[in-house]
C-alpha cells in the first residue's frame, strides 16, 4: 500500500532534507490607499514529513504564506526556501498547492481532474488516467471516477482535489483551508480521512486553516499568526499519539488544554 | 415547448390576424400593404426562385460568420496572451463600432467587385466584434485561483490556455456567437443591397422597386427564419459543447 504513493514522489528524499523555511519574510501589497503589510519578519521552519498547521485571524496573511512557499509570490524581504531552493522555479517544482476552493474543472470528470496534475507534467491523457486510477481507488474514490464535479458533494470534491494534489508528486503539500467550505460533519470526516492518509504516507504539509480544532487535530505543530501584519505569536507542539481517532482526541483533556492555549494566543 | 413558446405563438397569430384585417380593408391597396395570405401566396408561387436566392444568402452568411469566428477567436487569444496588444487594440476595437458598417458596403463593392467578397467582408465585420469581445472577456474572467493552480502544477502558459482558459470561456464565446448569428443575416442583406447579382437581399430590393410587395414580404419571412435557425443552431451547439452548464442561455 505504501509503495503506491511513495512512487509518486519525483525527488529522492535526500533532496528534501530542509523541508520549508521562512527566514525573516516580509510581504506587503501596495494599493491606492497605501501599503498594507501582509507578513512581517516571519520565521517559520517545517521539517521533513512534518505537518504544520497555521491558524490566525482572517486577513493575517495565511494565504500569502502559502503562495510564498508555492513560488507563486516573492517575498519583499527575507527568504523562502523549499528543500533548500529559494528560487521561485525551485519552489514551484517542489510543492503542490491545493487552492481554497477545490479548483476542479467542471468539464472534466473526477478522474481527469486528478489526472490533470500528471498532464501538466507532460504525461498524455490516457497515460495520466491510468496512473491516477490506483490512487483513486486507494482514496476511496473509484466509484466516482466518471462523475463531473457538479455531480459530487462538497466533501467528495475536496477528496478529488486532494488526489490531484498528491498526484503532482511533490515533496511538500500546501493546503489552503481545504475543508473550510464544508459542513462540520463532513469536515470532521475529511479530517480523519486526511489524518489517516498522512499517517500512512507521511508528507511535509503546510496547512492553513481558521479552525483551531482542525489545526490541532491534523498538525504535529500549530503556528499561531497575529493579525495583519502576520507574524508568529505562538508555536504549539501537538504531542498526541497517531493515528488519532477524532472522537477520542477532541474529548481528550490534553487536547482541550492545547485548544485553550491556541485560542489564548489568537486573542493576544 | 408549448408552455415556453405558446404565449409568443398566440401573440404572433393575433398580430398576423390584425395585419390581415387591416390589409383587407378597402382603403388599403395591395401595393401599400400586402396581407399575410398574399405573402404566403408569393412564398408558394415563387418558392423555387426564393430558395435559389436564399441559398446564396445563406452561404454568404455562413462563410462570413466562419471568417468572423476564426478571426475573432485568433484576435481574442492574441490579445489575451499579449497584454500590450490588448491595451493597444481593445479601445480601437470598441471605437470601430462607431463606424456605420452599412455605408461601408458600397466601398467594399468598389474594392472587391460584385462577387461574394464584399458580402463576406460585411458579415465578418459585423460578427467579429461580439465574438472577439465576448471571448476576450471570458478568457479574462477565469478564476485567478485556477491560473495559480495550473502554475503550481507546472503547466506552461499555452497548456493553461488550452486546458483551462479556453474551455472555461466557451460559454462566453457562445454568447458572442448568438449575437453574431442574429446580426449576420442583416450583414449579408446589406452586402447584397450594395450590389449583387443574386441573393434574398437583392430579391427583396428588386421586389420593392418592381412593386411586388407580396414577394418582398415572403423574402423578409425567409430572412427571419434564417436568422432564427442560425440562432437555434448556435444554442444547440452550445448545449453539445458546454454540457456542464445546463442553461447557458442566460449568461
Amino acid at each position: 500500500m505504501t509503495t503506491k504513493l511513495e512512487a509518486l514522489r519525483s525527488e529522492p528524499p535526500s533532496l528534501a532534507q530542509e523541508g520549508v523555511a521562512f527566514e525573516g519574510v516580509g510581504r506587503h501589497y501596495s494599493s491606492r490607499r497605501g501599503d498594507t503589510a501582509a507578513l512581517e519578519d516571519l520565521d517559520l521552519r517545517i521539517g521533513n514529513d512534518e505537518v504544520v498547521s497555521v491558524v490566525g485571524p482572517s486577513g493575517c496573511g495565511k494565504s500569502t504564506l502559502l503562495e510564498l512557499a508555492a513560488g507563486l509570490q516573492e517575498p519583499d524581504s527575507g527568504a523562502v526556501r523549499v528543500a533548500g531552493s529559494g528560487a521561485p522555479a525551485g519552489r514551484l517544482e517542489r510543492t503542490a498547492y491545493m487552492p481554497q476552493r477545490d479548483g476542479l474543472l467542471p468539464w472534466r470528470s473526477a478522474l481527469d481532474n486528478a489526472a490533470l496534475a500528471l498532464e501538466c507534467g507532460g504525461v498524455g491523457r490516457a497515460q495520466a488516467r491510468r496512473r491516477a486510477r490506483p490512487l483513486f481507488a486507494r482514496l476511496g474514490l473509484e466509484r466516482f471516477e466518471r462523475a463531473l464535479p457538479g455531480e459530487l458533494s462538497g466533501g467528495m470534491r475536496q477528496r478529488v482535489a486532494f488526489a490531484r494534489t498528491l498526484l503532482a508528486g511533490r515533496e511538500v503539500l500546501l493546503l489552503d483551508e481545504p475543508f473550510a467550505s464544508l459542513d462540520s460533519i463532513t469536515r470532521a470526516g475529511l479530517q480523519e480521512w486526511l489524518a489517516a492518509i498522512l499517517a500512512e504516507e507521511p508528507r511535509t504539509v503546510l496547512l492553513v486553516t481558521h479552525d483551531v480544532e482542525e489545526a490541532l487535530y491534523l498538525g504535529d505543530r500549530v503556528v499561531v499568526l497575529s493579525a495583519r501584519p502576520g507574524r508568529v505569536v505562538a508555536e504549539i507542539a501537538v504531542e498526541l499519539r497517531r493515528p488519532r481517532p477524532r472522537r477520542d482526541v477532541v474529548t481528550d483533556p490534553a487536547f482541550s488544554a492545547l485548544r485553550q492555549r491556541a485560542l489564548e494566543a489568537l486573542a493576544w | 415547448m408549448v408552455r415556453r413558446f405558446g404565449p409568443s405563438l398566440a401573440l404572433l397569430l393575433a398580430a398576423l390576424g390584425a395585419w390581415q384585417g387591416v390589409a383587407s380593408l378597402a382603403a388599403v391597396d395591395d401595393l401599400t400593404l400586402a396581407s399575410p395570405l398574399e405573402a404566403a401566396g408569393a412564398l408558394r408561387a415563387d418558392w423555387t426562385l426564393l430558395m435559389e436566392n436564399a441559398w446564396i444568402t445563406l452561404v454568404e452568411t455562413l462563410l462570413g460568420l466562419a471568417i468572423a469566428v476564426v478571426g475573432g477567436a485568433l484576435a481574442a487569444v492574441a490579445m489575451h496572451l499579449v497584454r500590450p496588444l490588448r491595451d493597444a487594440a481593445y479601445p480601437l476595437l470598441v471605437a470601430s463600432q462607431a463606424i456605420p458598417l452599412v455605408v461601408l458596403a458600397p466601398l467594399f463593392v468598389l474594392a472587391f467587385d460584385y462577387g461574394i467578397g464584399p458580402k463576406l467582408a460585411i458579415v465578418a465585420l459585423i460578427c467579429f466584434f461580439p465574438i472577439t469581445v465576448n471571448l476576450l472577456d471570458g478568457l479574462r474572467s477565469v478564476e485567478p485561483e485556477l491560473i495559480k493552480l495550473m502554475r503550481s502544477l507546472g503547466a506552461s502558459r499555452l497548456m493553461t490556455l488550452r486546458k483551462v482558459e479556453l474551455p472555461a470561456s466557451l460559454p462566453s464565446l457562445f454568447s458572442g456567437l448568438r449575437v453574431a448569428a442574429s446580426v449576420s443575416v442583416i450583414g449579408a442583406v446589406f452586402g447584397e443591397w450594395a450590389g449583387a447579382e443574386a441573393g434574398l437581399g437583392r430579391l427583396v430590393l428588386l421586389g420593392n422597386n418592381q412593386l411586388q410587395t407580396p414577394r418582398v414580404y415572403a423574402g423578409v419571412v425567409l430572412l427571419t427564419v434564417m436568422a432564427l435557425a442560425l440562432f437555434a443552431a448556435v444554442s444547440l451547439a452550445e448545449r453539445a459543447a458546454v454540457p456542464w452548464k445546463r442553461h447557458g442561455g442566460a449568461t
